[in-house]
């Protein structure tokens, strides 16, 4: 899985993990994050992204393997390592007694940044979190509990951030102001990792996708050329007049009859040059089968993310 | 060394305690007037001198002792379990801190309640018992050391406490029993021969020995060697912290 960057801002090797009982979350990954790209880590539950970002952060040690963070060793070096990454949960781990404004504060002190209430002011009104400063996190909703943990991440002025399901529980409006945060913050300069279950976003959002399954990343791949790559596209052909069963002159051609026996589907692959459908489209007038409506449909990342989980592991490419 | 991490953990934790000003310090002065009401007033005045000690007088360095080792405890274990507990924790273990800055802002914070809260009693047990202080600057070395040593001691139990249960177990079960039959009450000679070998085998016995030497000058046992356990003690709870966070035992596995 190693990319052609010259310098990753994060560059992990073998990386291994194998928890006390003996279950293996994360098998040899290797992986390299592009400085300033948003990078979207998709898997189904379980598959360890939450182990592989915690051993990047340090909050879980790697049974084996290296990682570097803007060019710090994540263990031998792990202050410089630490300084550059910021962290948002997947749960709402707070410190329920505190108020806004000191957990924030606390938070800048503890990555060993000196107090500037001028910058962590921008930061609580940028999350609209400013008149909430006094309050009691206990007394937030959900959501602005979520964005506490944005602004707790953010107060150390990180130069990588680490998004661990941040759309989770959280309504339409605080997700579109997540995301235009995000791009923000990348405008910025900033280099964001995120996982999210809402894989529209990751396809709206993402540089890059990396899928991991069973501990294993099967796939990193830019993402319009994993899209062009693994996607397919379909012609469907609505016919006037219905068919039984698909002509044995047609047999070479790819195509399924709907069930209704009202439309032809033609599945090509977006990576040939050649769709073939101009000579398919003659192959139905030679057998005289005449269409009303064409309609062509791409595939999603969504489906080709269940392809790629769903697929036995030497099938993949 | 991050210093301003440091101070964010310290303040983190005295704010804390500010937001249970009477958990924290007012309980527990209440509760030790009580002890010299009752037993350094009402039960004291029948009772004869110790070492030309009178009975009120002295039960403070073992009174003071019994509070110093509970609350030092106390505090650093639940600063520790709590975000353990609440999962807050994630934030400690992703900073750029060593177990050596983390120690010295949870256990400086633990310790320095502890200590005020002794200086506390100390200032309360005057009141109603006069006493004296015969070698300040001991007094307030071995004040900080025992606050110190059993902040650090608490800071472990609230590492491996995986239950609320656990976190009060220790203090409990181990540390009150070993206080109130250390010496805080009596002096280790007022026991039988069988009894003096025995309770040597209990730390709490060098403590109040000592820190009671610091104010009378009277000491069940030699000074050097009260200040040599709680050494000793100290640096075996500093191995285990060293041992947990180079290992990441229960917390980053």
């Amino acid at each position: 899985m190693n990319s052609d960057n010259p310098d990753p801002i994060i560059f992990v090797r073998g990386v291994n993990k194998t928890y006390p009982g003996g279950f293996q979350a994360l098998k040899n990954i290797d992986l390299d994050i592009k400085r300033g790209e948003i990078f979207a880590l998709l898997g189904p539950n379980g598959a360890g992204k939450t182990t592989l970002i915690s051993i990047i952060c340090g909050i879980v040690n790697a049974t084996s393997g290296t990682i570097t963070a803007d060019g710090h060793d994540t263990v031998r070096d792990y202050r410089a390592a630490r300084a550059s990454i910021g962290l948002v949960p997947q749960e709402l781990h707070t410190d329920a007694f505190e108020s806004v404004w000191a957990t924030i504060k606390f938070s800048r002190g503890l990555f060993g940044k000196a107090p500037n209430a001028a910058y962590l002011e921008k930061v609580l009104r940028d999350l609209s979190l400013w008149d909430k400063r006094d309050q009691k996190i206990m007394a937030l909703s959900g959501g602005m509990k979520r964005r506490v943990l944005i602004a707790k991440a953010l107060a150390h002025e990180p130069t990588i951030l680490f998004l661990d399901e941040p759309s989770a529980g959280v309504d339409v409006e605080l997700r579109h102001d997540m995301w235009r945060m995000v791009h923000g913050l990348r405008a910025q300069g900033t280099t964001i990792i995120l996982t999210t279950h809402y894989i529209e976003e990751a396809e709206d959002m993402a540089d890059r996708i990396g899928v991991i399954n069973k501990g294993e990343l099967i796939v990193v791949e830019d993402k319009e050329r994993l899209m062009r790559k693994l996607g397919k596209k379909q012609l469907a052909l609505v016919l006037r007049k219905p068919m039984a069963s698909i002509p044995a002159g047609l047999n070479a051609w790819p195509l399924t009859l709907s069930d209704d026996g009202q439309a032809l589907i033609y599945s090509f692959d977006t990576q040939k040059e050649e769709s073939g459908i101009a000579e398919l489209l003659r192959a139905l007038g030679e057998h005289g089968i005449d269409f009303k409506d064409l309609q062509s449909t791409e595939s999603s990342l969504e489906d080709i993310f269940v392809s790629l989980v769903h697929k036995p592991m030497g099938a993949r490419e | 060394m991050n210093i301003y991490g440091i101070r964010a953990i310290y303040h983190f934790e005295m704010a804390r305690t500010f937001r249970t000003l009477w958990e924290s310090i007012a309980a527990p002065v209440l509760t030790t007037s009580l002890y010299f009401i009752v037993f350094g007033k009402a039960i004291g005045s029948r009772m004869g001198d110790i070492d030309s000690v009178s009975y009120g007088a002295f039960i403070i360095p073992g009174l003071v002792m019994l509070n110093l080792l509970n609350e030092s405890i106390s505090n650093a274990s639940f600063g520790i379990y709590m975000p353990k507990w609440a999962g807050t924790i994630y934030e400690l273990l992703s900073a750029p801190v060593s177990w050596a800055e983390v120690l010295l802002g949870y256990v400086g914070a633990a310790a320095t309640k502890s200590v005020v809260l002794g200086l506390l009693i100390l200032g309360t047990a005057r009141l109603f018992v006069p006493y004296e202080i015969a070698h300040p600057l001991w007094m307030v070395a071995f004040l900080l050391l025992t606050a110190v040593t059993f902040s650090l001691f608490g800071f472990i139990i609230g590492l491996w406490a995986d239950s609320f249960q656990k976190l009060q177990v220790v203090p409990m079960l181990v540390v009150t029993p070993l206080t109130f039959l250390g010496g805080a009450f009596y002096s280790v000679n007022m026991l039988p021969p069988l009894w003096q070998k025995i309770t040597l085998f209990n730390p709490v016995v060098y403590l109040i020995s000592g820190f009671r030497w610091s104010f009378y000058g009277i000491a069940d046992v030699n000074v050097a060697i009260s200040i040599g356990m709680t050494f000793g003690f100290l640096i075996i709870c500093l191995a285990f912290v060293w041992w947990v966070f180079k290992t990441g035992y229960k917390i980053r596995n």
